[in-house]
């Protein structure tokens, strides 16, 4: 069989004819299968929607109790039939609940990998390479420019800031899903056990991380709080509200953002980031490319981000490789649109 | 090297002014000798070593990725420098026989050294050694080009925060310093004693004009000023003493302390009298002061030939006198020094030296009516080359900076300002190779401090020749690129100040500034005017109200 007669790419995503559903629909569709909780791959509206129990949760929190006709929970590991082909979840190492998904049609494999990275993070079950014959990847950050390194070293960099400038408020950008709890976790293995504050917007999400076991210490929420005792203190917001009116309650803030794109300096610059942290829930050039070579797959597709690099790449190593062109994915960040008032009332 | 990095790194992203000192203050203080020193010295430009071409550096990375992937990639990251330290491939995995990173100062000392053949081969070691960010700093620092907004005096004064200095003693000194500075640091710790500046002939921060508005003559009387033509040349000081060995050493500053003797070695015989003097450096043929532009020719020139010095003969023109011999005068009224510079002027003996003569007034009116016609109130021939008068204190004290009250500035000419280059823009037609569009700004002050507002956009009044010097200056120092436009360095003490004429004012709500110019050109480039020293948003605020008045 042919992998595109498994798989092909629809105006509403990647579709599987034989099995009846499509991976992370951009359209309301009668069966999904979604990777992640993101916005841009789990929408609310389909028919049917099959994920990990807590990217389902996730979806439960943002659109409400009907954001789908039925749901499924599956585990890692557990093997589901759909119409004519199997599929199984596989840890992404993410986010919390993060999944590739692997559809097995006769004694073809192909993995979806939706997105992923293969660094540590203690906030998720690690990624976990599935050997197969097509690869499905992201190539967010499909150059060999970005290389994350340590996120650990990151976070080192923030605390020798805070106790540089002990007046002034620490404001961390980050994606409220996934990535603030991350950070969190990651101030937490440094040895910061100070309160670490909340914007109204992450908080929901942040006490969901808690009660799926994943300790982050004492958070406050930093509505209400006078100016003056948010000195030397760190908190977390969505990244649209670090450049709102919303920072005027810090005082003298130092703006940090915690992304794979602040590798680039112009990128960080246009944002206007004075602590650009190189944290990132995807995989860099050498994840991407190392993780494509362990699946063994002799075919790579290549779906939203720098895909003509990592398909040069790809072809270089005398593996067939093409784009996608799936519509609708991308940064996670620039699809967070957060009214900060409205989140804070 | 990787501490160093770490600090230019963050001052990239800084922008307050404090912050930045105290980031500086605190690498001082957690770095060692000689490593801070020589970060000191990259700072404040002090480094000497050639500097690698972009073309080494691109041929490095060439040989090592996939020029596909290297072409993607910097278009992606559009720098080369900050495309090939991220890009670099990793060296074999750390193991015990793996050297470790280089510190700055075998950076800077080997580089000091090294022969150009082994350039290569050793960047190349240094960049496997090295993480992203060191990298980074590696490649701006061996390029020259750093550009990170910092100013040597910024450098400086957190450098003095380290002892709880006056960043003014520093300067001082700052003359008979050298990299790594252990004497300096030894001193800021209280460890030694302080450095002695040894320069025989050091320089001494300048004392500047305010510019003055009408409503100011109200409030001064006519009698405690002393008036001078204000020459249209370049402000220098010119120092001379004795060295140890008693030979005389002379010197010729710019305005900012810098050394410009080089450019002019035909004035260094005539100044063969200890002392130092304030004045302005003119083109003088036949005793008639020439033009700016004239003057312009003998500027910014690598070589100086001698039909240079023969066809654009060098004249100083002294207006004060800031010590004579081995006594510091500064201390003294304006009066007193005006007196003292006449003697030296005189005991000089020399044709390329004279006195800026002074203009005998006895009420606003009189000076005023001077100032219109400088031809027949004693300029004479030079009149072309005053463009206003200069008001002096008689009990004024040399003071550096710009203190209030001492010196006032009139110039000639309301519609002219002194602009600073904010961005620029490619030309059309013939020119669509250049960078020909000019977006000017002037300073106000803003939430963060001091800064530039943009206030117009000139396309002309340059020649071809100066396009291309502008053009040149354009591309070597962009600091981002916006499709089409340049974002050029325009810092306080980096950047190009742009002398702009223009017709009319007018208030315009579509402007950020809140101002219009009517026909503004391009009427002169002041290569030697640091950018600090620019215009300010109130001068343009109070020529529309002279504007509207008229």
């Amino acid at each position: 069989m042919r992998p595109q007669d498994i798989l092909i790419p629809a105006a509403a995503g990647l579709c599987c004819k034989p099995g009846g559903f499509h991976i992370d629909p951009v359209r309301a569709v009668e069966r999904a299968v979604i990777t992640h909780g993101h916005s841009d791959h789990a929408r609310a509206g389909h028919g049917a929607v099959l994920a990990t129990q807590e990217t389902l949760d996730m979806m439960r929190l943002r659109y409400g109790d009907n954001f789908a006709r039925s749901t499924q929970a599956v585990r890692y590991g557990e093997e589901i039939r759909l119409g004519d082909v199997k599929i199984k979840f596989h840890p992404a190492g993410h986010v919390l609940g993060s999944a590739q998904i692997a559809v097995s049609c006769k004694d073809t494999c192909i993995v979806a990998s939706g997105d992923y990275k293969d660094a540590i993070d203690p906030t998720c079950t690690p990624f976990e390479v599935v050997p197969c014959d097509v690869f499905i990847t992201e190539a967010t950050f499909g150059l060999p420019v970005f290389r994350h390194g340590d996120a650990a070293d990151e976070v080192k960099k923030l605390l020798a800031s805070v106790a540089l400038f002990p007046e002034r408020a620490h404001l961390v950008g980050a994606y409220s899903l996934g990535k603030a709890q991350r950070v969190i976790a990651l101030l937490r293995q440094e040895g910061c056990d100070a309160p670490i504050y909340l914007h109204g917007a992450m908080e929901e999400i942040t006490h969901y991380y808690e009660s799926r076991g994943i300790a982050l210490g004492e958070l406050r929420t930093v509505k209400g709080v006078k100016k003056a005792d948010l000195a030397g203190t760190i908190t977390l917001a969505p990244p649209s509200a670090t450049s709102d009116i919303w920072t005027r309650r810090f005082p003298d803030p130092v703006t940090a953002f915690a992304s794979g794109w602040m590798r680039v300096r112009a990128r960080a610059r246009q944002r206007g980031v004075e602590l650009p942290l190189v944290i990132s829930d995807h995989a860099d050039w050498d994840g991407l490319t190392a993780t494509i070579e362990a699946t063994g797959a002799g075919e790579v597709w290549v779906t939203h981000g720098q895909e003509d690099a990592l398909v040069h790449w790809c072809k270089t190593r005398g593996l067939a490789a093409r784009p996608l062109d799936l519509v609708g994915y991308g940064d996670e960040e620039e699809h967070e649109v957060v009214a900060a008032d409205e989140a804070e009332a | 090297m990787n501490r160093f990095a770490e600090l230019l790194d963050r001052l990239a992203y800084e922008p307050g002014r404090n912050n930045k000192l105290r980031l500086i203050t605190a690498y001082f203080r957690d770095t060692p000798d000689p490593d801070r020193g020589y970060a000191l010295a990259a700072l404040t430009g002090a480094l000497s070593f050639k500097h690698a071409k972009p073309g080494l550096i691109r041929d490095l990375i060439m040989d090592r990725t996939d020029p596909v992937l290297f072409g993607l990639s910097y278009d992606y990251v559009g720098d080369l420098s900050e495309t090939v330290a991220l890009m670099w491939p990793k060296a074999a995995p750390a193991g015990h026989n793996n050297p470790p990173p280089p510190t700055l100062s075998e950076v800077v000392t080997t580089l000091r050294t090294l022969g150009k053949t082994d350039l290569p081969k050793q960047l190349a070691r240094w960049l496997d050694e090295l993480d992203e960010i060191g990298r980074w700093a590696l490649l701006k620092l061996v390029t020259g080009a750093m550009r990170i907004g910092i100013s040597a005096r910024l450098a400086k004064t957190a450098a003095a925060a380290l002892g709880d200095k006056d960043p003014h003693e520093i300067e001082l000194i700052w003359p008979g310093l050298a990299p790594p500075y252990l004497d300096l640091f030894a001193w800021l710790e209280g460890r030694g004693e302080k450095p002695v500046n040894r320069d025989p002939a050091p320089f001494r921060p300048v004392m500047l004009a305010h510019a003055i508005e009408d409503t100011d003559f109200a409030s001064l009387d006519p009698a405690d000023f002393i008036a001078e033509w204000k020459w249209d040349g370049i402000r220098v000081q010119a120092v001379a003493g004795r060295d140890e060995r008693g030979y005389m050493q002379a010197r010729l500053y710019s305005r900012t302390g810098e050394d410009i003797t080089k450019s002019f070695p035909d004035l260094v015989p005539s100044l063969h009298l200890p002392g130092a003097i304030d004045g302005e450096l003119l083109v003088l043929r036949e005793g008639r002061v020439q033009t700016f532009n004239v003057l312009q020719q003998r500027l910014n020139r690598k070589v100086v030939s001698p039909k240079l010095i023969k066809d654009f003969p060098i004249h100083l023109r002294a207006y004060d006198l800031l010590g004579d011999d081995e006594n510091d005068l500064r201390e003294l009224p304006f009066a007193e020094r005006r007196a003292h510079l006449d003697a030296f002027v005189r005991k000089l003996d020399d044709p390329r030296i004279d006195l800026s003569p002074t203009i005998a007034f006895d009420s606003w009116e009189t000076l005023m009516a001077a100032r219109a016609d400088p031809s027949s109130a004693g300029a004479g021939e030079d009149a072309e080359a005053v463009e206003g008068v200069m008001l002096k204190r008689r009990d004024a004290p040399y003071l550096p900076g710009r203190p209030k009250g001492q010196w006032w500035k009139w110039k000639r000419d309301p519609h002219i300002i002194d602009a600073v280059l904010m961005y620029a823009q490619r030309g059309h037609g013939k020119r669509s190779s250049y960078y020909s569009d000019y977006t000017f700004g002037v300073w106000t002050s803003g939430e963060d401090g001091e800064q530039l507002v943009p206030v117009g956009k000139a396309y002309f009044g340059f020649t071809d020749e100066e396009l291309l010097q502008i053009d040149r200056f354009v591309r070597r120092n962009t600091t981002e690129k916006f499709g089409p436009v340049r974002h050029v360095v325009h810092e306080p003490d980096q950047g190009l100040v742009l002398e702009v004429a223009f017709e009319g004012l007018a208030r315009s709500p579509r402007h950020k500034s809140g101002v219009a110019m009517r026909f503004p050109r391009i009427s002169r480039l002041r290569w030697d005017k640091p950018p600090r020293e620019a215009d300010r948003l109130e001068t343009l605020e109070r020529m529309l109200k002279d504007v509207t008045a008229n």
